[in-house]
């Protein structure tokens, strides 16, 4: 029995570590500028976090194998000084690879949070509600309207709370339920929550942010490939969370300079 | 049941002239008209469906909002005309109002009923939906209708304009105009309404349009004659 054990943990161990080292099960294709460096992360991430499972499950697999048909009674060898330094080994060993893995990885997650957007980054805002997300442009003059809070209304199709009446900047503002970006242009999202905490996440952008209400988040990047991929909300905001996504339309410079032509002429 | 038949035939040989209902069939007279705009409409923007593909699909021409909808001649659709005073006491209405989701719409924009009137709202479409009725005076509710489901089936209990919306579709909305009358009526794409039934007397007919606001008028209606009333609502840019 002990020995069935020891080969079904070393065929789960190795079978898992397979799907991860052949990439049958892997992030999707990367769309950004700055996605090589968190794949890189994820990638050490994953090769430390690895060999370390698989050596551990081998080792276990190989203690069972070997001692199992001894019983329960004797044990095969006490380490050094008893259980406690043996725990505070593992913790100081365990402790100092999540450490270099967070102090690693907190760079790379500077490099792309923790610095300014390109100067010339496209501006577009975000409003993530219950349960989607809209996308506004500046429309030709170039400049956002004010956002009244008070004026927001779903049944108007108002949901940046703009002032049309009184605010002409705001006329030709051109809200859209997909976020249409150029491709190889750098991007700069404002994002606000008008109710409850939403997430931002593509993962073929290598991104995900938090949305927090009464906070405007700021985000940049760069796309590189036209396509369209789905952006979803990542945190649970209610009953109808499942459905809170729209999509990002990757497109190239002349088709994205059509589409805004197109959406401005609606305004 | 005999003796109901009976006590109606002693009615009907006494005469209808006593105030109240009547079993002899009274004349019944109508009200119609038009409903047209002054002024600058606002554009029509078109509605970003991409968030739900099978609506996209649903719609081979992009569909715009319907908040202001016009036709022919400055004709405004979607008007809601009914009698707001003059018909204290008419039978109550009682057939079920009929509310689809479809391709993503509320279908139709608006519809009005009575009190109590029976209401029931399907989903045609191949996922789910949710509404949401923003009510202040009723009780508001806001319930998720997977794609096949049972149409839900309720009433109001007091009289008030419902701001309809879906959660997942933010750019569904319509609206349950509730009433205290069991008169009333919306208009069609060339603005005319038709309110029928009416026991002859003087009543207020008022229009209500979700962006134009609202206008009344007072019509005497005698016998089973079919009078109009026409009404002028004022459309602004903003």
């Amino acid at each position: 029995m002990g020995k069935l054990f020891a080969v079904v943990v070393t065929l789960i161990a190795l079978a898992s570590a397979a799907i991860f080292a052949l990439h049958i099960w892997w992030v999707p294709l990367d769309i950004s500028t700055h996605g090589s460096r968190i794949d890189r992360q994820l990638n050490e991430t994953m090769i430390v976090a690895g060999v370390l499972f698989v050596g551990a499950q081998l080792a276990l697999a190989f203690f069972v194998w070997r001692f199992s048909a001894r019983g329960t009674t004797r044990p095969i060898k006490s380490f050094p000084g008893g259980p406690t330094p043996m725990v505070v080994l593992a913790t100081v060993l365990v402790g100092a690879e999540i450490l270099v893995l967070t102090f690693v990885g907190s760079k790379v997650w500077a490099d792309v949070y923790q610095t300014p957007p390109a100067p010339g980054a496209l501006q577009i805002e975000v409003q993530a509600e219950q349960f989607a997300f809209y996308f506004r442009y500046a429309g030709t003059d170039g400049k956002f309207g004010a956002m009244h809070p008070e004026l927001m209304n779903d049944a108007t199709e108002n949901f940046f709370g703009l002032d049309p009446a009184n605010d002409t900047t705001a006329r030709d503002d051109i809200v859209v339920g997909s976020l249409v970006i150029p491709a190889n242009q750098p991007v700069e999202l404002r994002m606000h929550a008008k109710d409850v905490n939403h997430s931002f996440y593509v993962p073929e952008l290598r991104i995900q942010q938090d949305i927090v209400p009464g906070l405007v988040i700021p985000l940049h990047f760069t796309a590189t490939k036209p396509g369209k991929y789905e952006l979803v909300c990542t945190q649970l905001c209610g009953l109808g969370h499942y459905n809170m996504r729209a999509f990002v339309e990757v497109k190239t410079r002349p088709d994205f300079d059509q589409w805004l032509k197109d959406k401005a002429a609606a305004q | 049941m005999i003796a109901r038949f009976a006590a109606g035939l002693v009615v009907l040989s006494v005469g209808g002239a006593a105030a109240g209902p009547s079993l002899r069939p009274a004349p019944a007279g109508a009200i119609s008209g038009k409903v047209t705009y002054t002024g600058t409409l606002p554009k029509l923007r078109p509605i970003d469906m991409s968030k739900e593909p099978a609506c996209v699909a649903a719609h081979p021409t992009p569909v715009t909002t319907q908040d202001a909808v016009t036709g022919p001649a400055n004709s405004v659709r979607y008007v809601v005309v009914y009698i707001s005073a003059g018909d204290q006491g008419a039978p109550a209405a009682t057939d079920t109002v009929h509310y689809d989701q479809k391709g993503c719409l509320y279908i139709p924009h608006v519809v009005a009923m009575q009190v109590h009137q029976p209401l029931a709202i399907f989903n045609d479409d191949p996922h789910s939906h949710n509404i949401h009725p923003l009510a202040r005076v009723n009780a508001e509710w806001n319930k998720s209708q997977p794609k096949g489901a049972p149409p839900i089936r309720t009433a109001w209990d007091q009289p008030e304009f419902i701001a309809v919306k879906c959660n997942v579709h933010p750019w569904m909305h319509g609206y349950f105009v509730v009433l205290a009358t069991p008169h009333s009526t919306v208009t069609d794409s060339s603005g005319t309404f038709s309110i029928a039934g009416l026991p002859p007397g003087t009543y207020t007919v008022t229009a209500w349009h979700e962006r134009f606001g609202t206008q009344s008028q007072e019509v005497t209606v005698a016998g089973s004659e079919t009078k109009t009333a026409n009404f002028v609502l004022t459309a602004r840019p903003y």
